[in-house]
């Protein structure tokens, strides 16, 4: 047993290798440790879900989790989505159907709906609903972000 | 936010995680860390260490029996039960857990984390008790296995006691079952549940109304068997924002009626 712990996590395809304390939240190490600030912190309860990640395929929020528990872990966060200057299919359709205002709940929208259409890549309205239920914008009212879903699942499989 | 400093542990048996339990005080477990992480924060509770579950492959996974009966490992995560073929044996166990909270929430807690914490909104400590569910308890002394009614203790308590593990939950064949609730929010939490299970005869338990689930027996399914059985309970509901101890005694008697119905009409 010990209060810090070396973990190494591949995060967007870097390894990191780190000496980390058992209580730092996973989304303190990505941000403050490996400064990805893509990620948000919005509530820090679990509510919002600014701060989801994909860790080994599995949407997490990462203000729920510690970083020691991701050890050995291969995790994906908004930077990982983009491949160069480009944006890709989904990151474009949110752009182009206005998915956000001020932007503070677009990383965690965007990896839950990444997670969303790997898993169902046509989902219904209403599965698009449910696969973004834990994640909060005060912003946009939803229905562009669920257009924007919806647009980039359609554009994905043409 | 920053946590108070605690010691961690990742065990790689069943024994080595007791054995580290029961020589820490201060010791909890970590399973899902959905509710432990928030406890946490709010500083609610401070463990001294965390034991996490994670690598205890005994403790996952979900088996089906030639007669129907399933045994769930307590690390078996929301969205394992979701999907799982072998936990559609008892349906009504993939429905609740896909209304528990969101993807991220489903993904990560796990049934034995939500009996153990024993929140009196949880979704799981009713059910369990409704469909009579059993739990087998791990000391260094050995194990022992508890029905659900005597599982649950008060709030936040259980028979799980200190260096002490859930380490599975068995779920007899069955399939007349139903849960209604109350939620803030669609999936969210609950304001008042109940959970009803015609198997052989007729149970119904009452979430959000006391410390533990509260189990009623009545003769019938009958609207007016069940409300009568809701009103001898002798339940005195809390009081909160999202409802009076009046109203959430209204809304788990109109609850009642509903599992009871729902779980009736099933085959
Ligand atoms: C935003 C949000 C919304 C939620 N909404 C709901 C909801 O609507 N309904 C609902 O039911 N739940 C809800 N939850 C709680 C969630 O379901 C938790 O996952 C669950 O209560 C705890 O499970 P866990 O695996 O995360 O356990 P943890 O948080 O890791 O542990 C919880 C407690 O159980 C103990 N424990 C865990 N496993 C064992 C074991 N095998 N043996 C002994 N002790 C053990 C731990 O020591 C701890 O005290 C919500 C959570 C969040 C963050
Ligand atoms: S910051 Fe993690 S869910 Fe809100
Ligand atoms: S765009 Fe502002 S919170 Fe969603």
């Amino acid at each position: 047993m010990s209060s810090s712990r070396q973990i190494a996590v591949t995060i967007n395809g870097t390894v990191y290798e780190r000496e980390v304390e058992a209580r730092k939240l996973l989304i303190h190490f990505i941000r403050d440790d490996v400064d990805l600030t893509g990620s948000h912190i919005g509530c820090d309860t679990g509510n919002c879900g600014a701060c989801s990640v994909i860790v080994d395929g599995t949407l997490v929020k990462s203000c729920m989790m510690l970083a020691v528990q991701a050890d050995g872990s291969s995790i994906e966060t908004v930077e990982g989505l983009a491949n160069g200057d480009e944006l890709p299919v989904l990151q474009q359709a949110f752009s182009d159907h206005h998915a956000l205002q001020c932007g503070y709940c677009t990383p965690g929208m965007l990896m839950s709906a990444t997670a969303l259409l790997r898993m169902n890549p046509k989902p219904s309205e209403d599965e698009i609903k449910k696969g973004l239920q834990g994640n909060i914008c005060r912003c946009t009212g939803y229905w562009n972000i669920f257009e924007a879903v919806s647009a980039a699942a359609e554009r994905m499989s043409e | 936010m920053l946590l108070r400093e605690v010691e961690y542990a990742k065990p790689t048996s069943v024994a080595q995680a007791l054995a580290i339990l029961s020589e820490n005080d201060g010791a909890r477990a970590l399973a899902g860390g959905q509710t432990m992480i928030n406890v946490m924060k709010a500083r609610a509770a401070s463990p001294d260490a965390l034991v996490d579950l994670a690598a205890l492959e005994g403790l996952k996974g979900i088996e089906l029996a030639g007669d129907g009966t399933l045994s769930i490992g307590p690390m078996t995560t929301y969205t394992d039960l979701v999907v799982s073929a072998e936990a559609k044996a008892r349906p009504i166990l993939g429905e609740v857990c896909a209304q528990i909270a969101d993807v991220q929430v489903r993904n990560r807690g796990t049934i034995g984390g939500n009996l153990c914490s024993n929140d009196p909104t949880n979704h799981l400590p009713p059910l369990m008790v409704s469909i009579g569910a059993q739990m087998t308890i791990a000391g260094q002394g050995g194990e022992r296995v508890v029905t659900a009614d005597e599982f649950f203790l008060g709030v936040y308590l259980t028979a799980v006691g200190p260096g002490e593990l859930l380490t599975k939950i068995t779920i007899p064949a069955g399939k007349r079952d139903a849960f209604a609730a109350v939620t803030l929010g669609v999936d969210g939490t609950c304001i008042a549940s109940a959970a009803a299970s015609v198997n052989g005869s007729l149970r119904i338990a009452l979430g959000c109304v006391d410390a533990t689930p509260v189990l009623l027996q009545p003769a019938s399914a009958d609207e007016g068997a069940v409300r009568e059985a809701v009103r001898a309970a002798g339940i005195d509901p809390p009081a909160d924002v999202h409802a009076s101890s009046e109203y959430r005694m209204h809304l788990v008697e109109v609850l009642a009626v509903r599992a009871a119905r729902q779980a009736s009409e099933r085959n």
